[in-house]
């Protein structure tokens, strides 16, 4: 009965050893995914440059815009910018107070993001002549 | 013995050709109902021609739409689709510089591509008060029939519910000394015939 566990002990603990180092898996190493994560800046720039397409049609402003409107976001000011140089460039003036009405609800419960987005942009509307929806009457009933 | 276990032989032998014969019809339904869709769709969808007869007709629900929602805001076409005059050179207007419109003007052209602005399409209805409304009357009318009910289904209450007798059940539990220790019984004070305070 001692002579298998003699010959384990002597023979097969080396063995032991070895596979017990192969066994020592590395245990810092989680599965998350490798995927590059955009940063804030680099999303901004993207649709920067989207709208900012000199020869850009009408589709691709509301593609663009509709796209943007579904993402867990206000779009930063420059990005409005951008898209409303776009509905001028395009003849659209709807679509410039339209797509200030939307920003205005995207931002849901924080009613104090419109106001910034309004002051950040007054320079464009100024230039551009885009009246707020306020201005227009058309926030009211 | 053996009739029944071939009674249960043949049960079993139909429950098989009951769930074959399902499977193979709810098949058959879908294989007709697929081709039907894919025959009806190669006839009214193709553009091409058909001996020499031209293009099909694309019927209106196939084209872009109009929608007025909170999550789409540009919609793929503009409200109003047939312009009038005082439309069109409103439009040829929007071209040159837009500072020089006036609000009116500014608001015309935005009823021509939109329908209703953000916060007529998030104006709640009154919808609520009919719901509630409704949910009174038939409460109501559910009261109604209780009442009739008790007047004209039930018969009477069993005599155990008169006082008389209430008072000589409360006797006779309070004699057995019913619960005694913390319920019916503790609650009674045996001394002072009441109970206690």
């Amino acid at each position: 009965m001692f002579r298998p566990v003699v010959r384990l002990s002597t023979s097969g603990v080396r063995s032991l050893t070895r596979t017990r180092q192969c066994y020592s898996a590395p245990l810092a190493s989680r599965c998350y995914s490798h995927a590059k994560v955009e940063t804030d800046e680099e999303f901004d720039a993207r649709w920067v440059t989207y709208f900012s397409k000199p020869d850009i049609d009408a589709w691709e402003l509301k593609k663009g815009m509709n796209t943007l409107i579904g993402y867990d976001l206000v779009p930063e000011p420059k990005i409005l910018d951008s898209a409303l140089r776009a509905c001028r460039r395009l003849n659209d003036l709807a679509s410039a107070i339209r797509i200030l009405e939307a920003v205005k609800d995207k931002s849901g419960p924080h009613k104090d993001i419109y106001p910034y987005l309004i002051q950040e942009l007054q320079p464009t509307l100024i230039e551009l002549g885009i009246s707020t929806p306020e201005d227009l009457g058309m926030d009211i009933l | 013995m053996d009739n029944r276990a071939r009674g249960y032989n043949i049960t079993l032998q139909l429950h098989k050709d009951l769930h074959i014969l399902t499977i193979l019809t709810a098949f058959l339904m879908l294989a007709t109902r697929a081709l039907s869709l894919v025959g009806k769709r190669a006839i009214s969808t193709s553009i091409c021609v058909r001996g020499g007869h031209g293009v099909a007709k694309v019927d209106d629900y196939a084209l872009p739409a109009y929608f007025d929602r909170r999550e789409n805001p540009l919609p793929d076409v503009q409200f109003v689709t047939e312009l009038s005059a005082v439309q069109k050179s409103l439009k040829e207007k929007e071209k040159g510089s837009w500072a020089t419109l006036s609000n009116e003007e500014k608001i015309a052209l935005y009823r021509i591509s939109f329908k209703q602005s953000f916060a007529e399409m998030n104006e709640g209805t009154k919808e609520w008060k009919s719901v509630i409304a409704g949910m009174f009357f038939f409460i109501g009318m559910t009261g109604l029939v209780v009442l009739w009910q008790r007047k004209f289904v039930y018969g009477p209450v069993p005599p155990t519910f008169e006082s008389e007798w209430k008072e000589k059940e409360v006797q006779r539990m309070l004699d057995m000394r019913i619960n005694p220790v913390e319920g019916f019984s503790a609650k009674w004070d045996y001394e002072n015939k009441e109970w206690k305070k």
